[in-house]
């Protein structure tokens, strides 16, 4: 039942509808085993933003200042959505990707897992 | 009756007849309206009651003792107040860092104390039984009291530090504080007997020995005497709270056997919620207070792993299992404060307290009471942030957190069964995805989507341009919304929040005391080091 309500038929205005963002989408970061991050990272983009920008320069300011930063091998890293792994295109946009609205992007860097065991 | 001298009057009522009187007595069946007019939210939630006076209110509590009662206390506590702000009684708790918690309880829980007020009024309403009807009432009154008490309580805090004027504003402004509020909101949006389930049942009998015993134990350890009394004086209240809590239970259990579904999902709901709430206090138990009365582990131990078994040990006659993901609570009680104050840490530009970082021998009691965990997770990250601060540069986190869309927490737990990894669970939902904290939070939403949809959430807000003050110009070009979005918050910069060792209570916490602003950091400032090296 979507939910118990007095009235028949209830129902909640989305909230967080992509139109209320001016042309821009919701997306989360999340730096696997990097938990001393303390979340995965949520953040307005335009859609048409390429993913190379994300890793050019949303990424390293939002972790670029943790000890495993510098040692990324950006070839190695294994890139995630809950709907499974995917290999990025820098050129092409995040829409390209099907990244869409409120979607999280996760990436995991093999043997670089967080600094001294601390995330 | 004749003049002869020997008039004897009625014999008096006894306190039994006297609450049957104005339970049942003063009750009447309407003949000008129907009654389901009269009561129209009983029945959408599909609880069915065949006799209402078989409710039994165990303390058959009538006005003008209750009256009579209520009024002691009152006069106790605050002859207790004066006394203590007489005696300048804000220089006698343990140090500035003491006052960071009452900033947390101030501004989470004292308007909670006024949200459960106004629940309670609806159920003294919407009920069509006089019995619970009066309970429900009397409760109401109670709570109203602690939120005015408690308000009374801190306010003299309030004429020395700061921080804590605008309390109500930042209730409903501040991001993290969101959490509290969503939490009664949903409450008091549930039908009525959704809301005592949520709110007698599973928040005051199973959860409230946990929020009022540790936080009160710890203000009496920490010097505090005036909110220790409040908590005195409330503590009659409580009790009767948690005895209301678990006769609800068992008239809904005994009423009919198809209560019993509906009674053990919203268990499962609130246990889960009230247990998430609770983070806060977990923090504030093994990080803020600065002589700690026990860790969260051994309180979770001891009032939910143990008194917490045994009443649903109690329960399972009626077929009532124990909350679903309880084992997770277990599981995750090692972390969710080390977790909770690595976030508060990093982000404490954005919140209504000052942080720090544990020292030496706070990291020494933590590897003792948590052994599995400390030294492995927390440890490592506390020293090197430790060492970023001695180089100037101390952590801080650049963005702001993906929520939950339930409890409003932000992502930030771990899988059950690894610290290591963050826990992701998401839904898709008419075409839009929606994230959770937790399986519990994601069952939640599952159930009643259409409820949680349209959930405040502070960053989404913020980020949609939502959150600035009257006259900001968000398409001005040096438009800043994080900046504007903490103007909003009413947070000032090295007022509220920062780090404690550059607050303005720490400075003149030594300035006025010539004791340490945090006793566990030494001094920060000349005023105690003259003291102290002297």
């Amino acid at each position: 039942m979507p939910v118990k309500a007095i009235a028949p038929n209830y129902h909640g205005d989305f909230k967080d509808t992509q139109d209320k963002y001016h042309g821009q989408q919701l997306i989360s970061l999340c730096w696997e085993k990097h938990t001393s991050f303390g979340w995965p990272m949520c953040m307005p983009v335009p859609p048409e933003m390429p993913f190379g920008g994300l890793i050019e320069k949303v990424i390293p300011h939002i972790f670029g200042d943790h000890p495993d930063f510098a040692k990324i091998q950006w070839d190695q890293v294994q890139w995630s959505t809950s709907k499974g792994p995917f290999v990025p295109d820098p050129a092409k946009s995040l829409a390209e990707h099907g990244i869409k609205h409120k979607h999280q992007i996760r990436f995991r860097t093999p043997g670089l897992d967080g600094h001294l065991g601390g995330g | 009756m004749a003049a002869d001298g020997n008039m004897k009057p009625a014999k008096k009522l006894s306190l039994k007849e006297n609450y049957a009187m104005l339970t049942r007595g003063l009750d009447w069946e309407p003949t000008y309206q129907k009654k389901e007019d009269i009561f129209r939210m009983i029945d959408f939630e599909g609880i069915k009651i065949h006799d209402w006076d078989k409710w039994e209110d165990p303390f058959r509590l009538t006005m003008d003792a209750y009256w009579k009662y209520q009024g002691e206390k009152e006069r106790k506590l605050y002859a207790i107040i004066d006394a203590f702000q007489q005696g300048n009684g804000q220089f006698n708790v343990t140090d500035a860092r003491y006052l960071q918690a009452l900033k947390i309880f101030l501004t989470g829980i004292v308007e909670l104390e006024y949200a459960s007020h106004r629940g309670f009024c609806m159920l003294g309403r919407e009920f069509p039984g006089a019995g619970p009807r009066i309970a429900a009432q009397m409760q109401s009154i109670d709570e109203l009291r602690h939120c005015t008490t408690q308000i009374h309580a801190i306010s003299h805090y309030s004429k020395y530090f700061e921080g804590m004027a605008n309390f109500p504003e930042q209730f409903d402004r501040v991001w993290y504080l969101s959490i509290p509020k969503s939490f009664f909101e949903d409450a008091c949006t549930s039908g009525p007997f959704e809301f005592i389930v949520a709110i007698s049942f599973a928040f005051e009998y199973v959860l409230t020995n946990l929020a009022f015993m540790p936080w009160m134990s710890g203000a009496a350890f920490n010097g505090d005497m005036s909110t220790v009394s409040f908590g005195f004086s409330a503590q009659s209240d409580e009790a009767r709270h948690m005895t209301l809590g678990i006769e609800v239970i068992k008239f809904l259990l005994e009423q009919d056997p198809a209560n019993v579904a509906l009674v053990q999902k919203w268990i499962d709901k609130w246990f889960w919620r009230g247990y998430r709430l609770l983070a806060l206090l977990a923090t504030m138990m093994d990080y803020v207070l600065p002589k700690r009365v026990m860790s969260w582990g051994e309180a979770w131990t001891i009032y939910y792993e143990e008194n917490g078994g045994a009443l649903f040990a109690d329960l399972a006659r009626y077929g009532i299992k124990p909350p679903k993901y309880a084992d997770v609570t277990i599981k995750e009680k090692g972390r969710v404060s080390h977790e909770m104050w690595s976030v508060f840490y990093a982000n404490r530009d954005a919140v209504n307290f000052s942080t720090w970082l544990p020292s030496e021998e706070e990291m020494a009691w933590f590897s003792e009471k948590y052994p599995d965990t400390f030294d492995k997770y927390y440890r490592p990250r506390f020293e090197h942030w430790r060492q970023l601060e001695k180089e100037g540069k101390p952590f801080t986190c650049k963005c702001l957190p993906q929520l939950c869309q339930v409890c409003q927490w932000p992502c930030l737990y771990t899988e059950p069964d690894d610290a290591t990894e963050f826990l992701h669970r998401e839904t898709e939902y008419k075409g839009e995805t929606f994230h959770f904290c937790s399986d519990g939070c994601k069952d939640i939403f599952a159930d009643e989507p259409e409820k949680y949809v349209h959930a405040w959430l502070p960053v989404n807000q913020i980020y949609q341009g939502n959150c600035f003050l009257p006259g900001v110009d968000p398409t001005a070009p040096d438009f800043n919304p994080l900046v504007e979005a903490l103007k909003y918050m009413g947070l000032k910069p090295g007022v509220d929040g920062g780090l404690l060792k550059d607050s303005i209570d720490a400075q003149r916490w030594e300035q006025w005391t010539s004791r340490p602003a945090n006793i566990h950091e030494g001094a920060y400032t000349d005023f105690v080091r003259k003291t102290t090296n002297g």
